[in-house]
């Protein structure tokens, strides 16, 4: 068995190596009683977390809330067929019946080829420390304490500043054992803070409401609850007065927070499952340009302390530092061992998704895009999932600002944006240098040259 | 004692030995002198699912979620806390953390005495829905709704469908002495196709199901939802681009309901209002719609996805107006939002799982029939986009802005449906859309039961329904300028 130590478990101390251990006995067990019931082969994913969180609104304590969840989740192989289950309870009488259920669903399941484990040769050898498991000693008190701060600096930063939605402190840690039959198991324990704050504007008895929040696996490298506060603030401030602008045809910014959502279309295009579905607007596209051809699109799992990173993929699979996109170019789909097999590729070690994707930045900044752009909108907020992943058709719901002459002249709501995605991801002329790093899509402010504006 | 209590307390409590005297002990941990509410929220769901694709049930799961939420309330502060283990020294800690909300005072004995005989109108057997068929039958059923699409029609080219059943059993203590339980089943059956005619492919979904068995999904039944999917597939085939402006929309019977849900319902939640973050907040008794409208949230239709016989705080469920001919009566609202609003629950307290906290939720959200025969509103039309099936929606409740997304639409051009339309989003403002309802229909329909409401990270099934309705000016979110 290839023994998988956290990263970042000696500077821990208590906690993450015994919890770990705990959980990899665990898993042990179960892997032992689906083999006892006649499986072939199996995989669990065994996992326990625990942190809380408070909130703060109008000065005053609105929640605490304490979180404490386990879940084991377990996969059999009878030859091709398979089945699985999950429980939140660990008893052995639990477990035993959960492997049992998984059992029974595999009897029925149809013998299906490209079922199975991830093949064991690409299981991960080389573990990297990825900084990402920062407890923080943070009592209920002191949260509550950064609350207020965070929501007085909202509330205090602008007297148009009418009502709250509250400030929250964050604070949660996990850890997780993978493990299959192939004497694979890897442990890894993570955690994330954040603090995040609403806030509410009137004028011309009309509200407007936004938000800003940090979010990071180390609590040192938050920004200051009073600085998201007044960010929360001033977001809000300046959506004060919002009108429709009239039906048309422009260029589109979507400040970083919102370009990161772009990211996301193209995966779920390129995921191996919608490809052999055929379920995807760039479907057969692979070698062909996808993009405009100043674009990189690419993933690096082993980014210190981001959001998305891991050494392993949902099956045990060695994850890899790649372009997706490069100049344009769709290189390779987004792929985990079933449907790499179903394709007659290989794993790109994605079970679970793609693990912090960049589209390589510009060297502009918001503010230069907004002057060479012109004339156009700027998107702050997209509401509504109109996206078909079939044919690449967009139409959302936005919120922002109309530009003109290179610079915000008033805010904007009520109106939508549309085009088809497989034109969109060729119409990209700028990507910022403004990247927002909070998430696991990780994108600067990103300028299309037309899109159509639906208004008065 | 109720049959459902004795069921529920068998399942729960049993196996870990709880009993009533645990329940006093933990109240009078809970209970102080600054909590006014407390409650513990046992629950107990098994949940099984198959899905078939390529013509195969490949692969199925079967999952076990149990635990206890426990919450105490002292004015507007709530303490929450959780726990997946049922034991009572697990549940004494949480409730000793979720109580460290209120300032410290005395223990208070608890005397929790079950209400004898109280009864709720049940609207769901309380048959564990994973029983109510063999497994392979289960994946007979799959493959007949695969068989169903692809016989339908050639251009077919992949069938996706999954079956999921529920049980979920609520056991809910109050410290007000109140005992509740509830046992729900769920149902729910999706087939989605693609279909490929030269270059174009485009798909379509259908499905159904509701609080039932699964003798539910009946031969006919199955047949209906894959002919659905086809069909809405196939007329996407044809559609062309979307036309982009404001303009007149009609829209069809039954699931575009979804409208009023985004733009009436979340707004009507207490939260929202008691905390005056909502475009309709302190807005009872003014007009909001046309005559014509009357809106109302109903937990209580039988079998409904959205039904509940009583809600996840032990209230029993019932028929709210939230708009009645145009005027704003009503808030929807769980106990805590109610008692700071000094107003009565209207059982729509609802959570995702012993895992969250409870909140003002909509259960089925409809609007009553009107007058006109749904040809009549369609011929009055000279030009606009009739929509009959939408995707889901969203809402930004403080500025009353909502979309929802239309799957399946047509030109309509004097008085005519003309042509399909692409998919596209169409926007709105809540408190002023049905001041421009013009036409009511006379044919009210309630979805399939297919609907999933999300609220801060917390989802929970739902209804929508209404007639088809005539709006004068919404706008329209496609490409063609």
């Amino acid at each position: 068995m290839s023994e998988i130590v956290a990263p970042g478990e000696h500077t821990v101390g208590e906690g993450a190596a015994q919890d770990q251990e705990k959980l990899a006995e665990l898993a042990g067990r179960v892997l032992a009683t689906a083999k006892r019931m006649g499986a072939d082969s199996g995989e669990t994913a065994v996992s326990r977390s625990q942190g809380f969180s408070v909130s703060v609104r109008m000065g005053e304590v609105e929640t605490i809330e304490h979180n404490r969840d386990k879940s084991l989740v377990v996969t059999v192989y009878f030859g091709r067929k398979t089945g699985s289950a999950s429980t939140s309870d660990f008893n052995a009488e639990a477990i035993e019946d959960s492997v049992r259920a998984a059992c029974t669903i595999a009897k029925y399941t149809a013998v299906d080829d490209c079922a199975g484990l991830a093949d064991a040769d690409r299981m991960a050898t080389e573990i990297r420390d990825l900084d990402i498991d920062h407890p923080w000693e943070l009592t209920v008190e002191q949260a509550i304490d950064m609350a207020h701060e965070c929501e007085d600096a909202a509330r205090s930063f602008d007297n148009r500043i009418s009502n709250s939605e509250g400030a929250t402190v964050f604070t949660h840690r996990g850890t997780e054992v993978y493990a299959n039959t192939h004497g694979f198991a890897g442990g890894t324990s993570g955690t994330r803070h954040s603090v995040s704050c609403a806030v509410i504007g009137e004028q011309d008895n009309v509200m407007q409401r936004d938000y800003w929040y940090t979010s990071n696996r180390d609590f040192h490298e938050l920004e200051s609850a009073a600085a998201v506060g007044r960010s929360a603030a001033s977001r809000t401030i300046r959506r004060l007065g919002a009108r429709r602008v009239k039906t048309t045809q422009c260029p589109v910014i979507y400040e970083a927070p919102v370009a990161a959502s772009l990211l996301s279309h193209f995966v779920s295009a390129v995921r191996g499952s919608a490809i052999y579905r055929k379920a995807s607007f760039l479907l057969d596209r692979l070698g062909e340009p996808v993009f405009a051809d100043d674009i990189t699109l690419s993933e690096y799992p082993h980014l210190p302390k981001a959001t998305g990173s891991a050494n392993y993929d949902g099956e045990g699979v060695a994850t890899q530092t790649r372009d997706i996109v490069q100049a344009g170019i769709l290189n390779n789909y987004v792929l985990e061992s079933y449907s790499a097999r179903k394709l007659g590729l290989e794993t790109t070690g994605n079970a679970g998704g793609v693990r912090n994707l960049c589209i390589r930045p510009g060297k502009l900044g918001l503010e230069d895009m907004i002057r060479e752009m012109g004339t156009g909108l700027l998107v702050t907020e997209l509401i509504g999932a109109g996206v078909n992943n079939v044919t690449g058709d967009y139409s959302r719901g936005v919120a922002g600002f109309w530009i003109e002459g290179g610079r915000i002249q008033h805010p904007v709501e009520e109106v939508t944006i549309a085009g088809n995605l497989k034109d969109m991801f060729k119409r990209i002329v700028e990507v910022g240098a403004d990247v927002d790093t909070r998430g696991n899509y990780r994108s600067g402010s990103i300028l299309l040259d037309r899109l159509t504006v639906a208004g008065d | 004692m109720s049959q459902i209590l004795e069921l529920a307390q068998s399942k729960i409590w049993e196996p870990t030995g709880l009993s009533q005297p645990d329940l006093d002990k933990l109240f009078s941990k809970l209970g102080g002198r600054d909590v006014d509410y407390a409650d513990i929220y046992f629950q107990y769901a098994r949940q099984e699912a198959w899905s078939l694709e390529e013509g195969k049930v490949k692969s199925g799961s079967h999952s076990i979620d149990q635990g206890v939420g426990i919450r105490a309330v002292s004015g507007e502060k709530t303490g929450f806390a959780y726990s997946d283990e049922l034991g009572l020294p697990a549940l004494v800690q949480a409730a000793g953390a979720a109580r460290a909300i209120a300032a410290q005072g005395q223990d208070k004995s608890v005397n929790l005495s079950p209400r004898a005989g109280r009864e709720f109108p049940m609207l769901y057997s309380t048959t564990d829905p994973l029983t109510t068929m063999p497994d392979e039958d289960k994946v007979r059923l799959l493959e007949r709704a695969e068989k169903d699409a692809r016989r339908r029609d050639p251009r077919v080219s992949e069938v996706m469908a999954s079956l999921v059943s529920v049980h979920d059993v609520v056991l809910v203590a109050g410290h007000d002495g109140r005992l509740v339980a509830d046992i729900r089943p769920m149902v729910r059956l999706n087939i989605s196709v693609i279909v490929v005619d030269g270059e174009r492919r485009e798909q379509g979904s259908a499905g159904g199901g509701g609080r039932y068995g699964l003798d539910y999904f009946s031969e006919d039944r199955i047949r209906e939802y894959a002919h659905e999917a086809v069909r809405q597939a196939l007329v996407n085939l044809e559609a062309a681009d979307a036309p982009a402006g404001t303009m007149t929309v009609v829209l069809g019977p039954g699931w575009p309901g979804v409208l009023l849900h985004e733009a009436i319902g979340h707004g009507l939640e207490g939260d929202f209002n008691r905390k005056g973050t909502s475009a309709f907040s302190g807005r009872i008794g003014e007009k909001v719609a046309t005559e014509q409208c009357t809106v109302v949230d109903d937990g209580t239709l039988p079998n409904r996805r959205g039904s509940l016989s009583v809600d996840d705080e032990g209230t029993q469920t019932q028929q709210t107006i939230l708009i009645e001919n145009g005027v704003l009566r009503g808030y929807m609202q769980d106990t805590h939002n109610a008692r700071l609003m000094g107003a009565e629950p209207t059982g729509n307290g609802r959570r995702e799982s012993y895992a969250h906290l409870p909140m003002p939720r909509m259960t089925n959200t409809y609007m009553l029939a009107g007058q006109y025969d749904p040809g009549e509103i369609l011929s009055s039309v000279d030009k606009g986009i009739y929509a009959v099936n939408f995707s889901g929606g969203q809402v930004d409740i403080t500025s009353g802005k909502f979309v929802f997304s239309a799957s399946e639409a047509y030109m309509v051009e004097g008085g005519r449906v003309t042509r399909p339309v692409r998919g596209a989003m169409l926007i709105g403002n809540g408190p002023d859309v049905l001041t421009r309802v013009s036409m009511v229909g006379n044919d009210l329909e309630l979805d399939t039961g297919v609907g999933t409401c999300g609220k801060d990270g917390q989802q929970v099934p739902v209804g929508v329904g209404q007639p088809t309705m005539r709006i004068d000016g919404l706008t329209v979110g496609g490409v063609e300028v």
